[in-house]
């Protein structure tokens, strides 16, 4: 049986603390990619209660996608975001979803996360890692960016870290695995960067802003 | 001089532009901060360092 909404929050703050499960139900996310970094982040930041999410993502879940991201295999073919929102709301049935079936470009990034209290980096190639912190730290004077950078291979997953750069920026990976490299890429490795993102949010929100 | 990725380098006077070149970054995969502030892209060229500034050149790889 669903637990009612009350029974969810009263468990969430029986966790977290009335204080911080406010914090958690106020925010509202963007994350940008709906891939192994995106869709695990968004499992992390539901389930810990954050009030909203916006997911964006053009992509449509394909069979590859099972080996670390957050979809079934009945969802194979279903728009990314379609599919991660049918999920989340399985988890926790009182999030607030707003779904962007759409390519992230300069022209519309501003409309897409202006709402967003944070930002959540989950892009697959770094150029359009490069344009979406660009665009966040140059377009907005408050908004923190976190972006993932480095988490291809099985190489250690002690050299996942989260780094501040700056007031705003913050970074989570190894900073140099590149899937590009041909070195491979497992669930396990991304899921430590996805929630090494997922945690800095939660951080940020209690008014912990060191990693 | 100047710190850059907590490096001190005799950089003064230089562009970021140039820096950014003389390194080898990949222009479409960084992003860049001076002094805790993000420099656009199309300031590069016109952004000099001088002494005592903090620059912080993040170089993203693929994957996510």
């Amino acid at each position: 049986m669903i637990p009612t909404k009350q029974e969810f929050y009263q468990a969430l703050e029986e966790r977290h603390g009335a204080d911080n499960q406010r914090k958690f139900s106020d925010a509202t996310v963007a994350i940008c990619g709906l891939g192994g970094l995106g869709s695990n982040i968004a499992i992390c930041l539901a389930r810990a209660g954050i009030g909203k999410l916006i997911l964006i993502d053009f992509d449509d879940v394909d069979v590859t996608n099972l080996h670390r991201q957050q979809y079934k295999a009945s969802q194979v073919g279903l728009p990314k975001c379609q599919a991660l929102k049918e999920n989340l709301l399985e988890i926790n049935p009182y999030i607030s979803i707003e779904c962007h079936n759409t390519k992230v470009t300069e022209d519309n990034v501003y409309t897409l996360i202006e709402d967003a209290d944070i930002v959540c980096e989950a892009f697959d190639k770094a150029w359009c890692k490069s344009m979406l912190v660009n665009a966040v730290l140059e377009g907005f004077k408050d908004k923190p960016i976190i972006a993932g950078s480095g988490m291809a291979g099985f190489g250690s997953a002690n050299d996942i870290a989260t780094r501040k750069v700056s007031g705003r920026l913050y970074i989570s990976g190894d900073g140099v695995s590149d899937v590009n490299d041909g070195i491979g890429l497992v669930a396990s490795r991304v899921m430590v960067c996805a929630a090494h993102e997922a945690h800095m949010v939660l951080r940020f929100l209690m008014g912990c802003e060191t990693p | 001089m100047v710190f850059i990725n907590g490096t001190e380098q005799e950089l003064k006077g230089k562009s970021v532009e140039e820096v950014i070149t003389a390194m080898n970054y990949d222009k479409r995969t960084i992003a860049v901060e001076l002094n805790e502030e993000i420099v656009s892209k199309a300031d590069y060229i016109n952004t000099i360092l001088k002494d005592d500034d903090v620059l912080e050149v993040v170089s993203f790889v693929g994957g996510g």
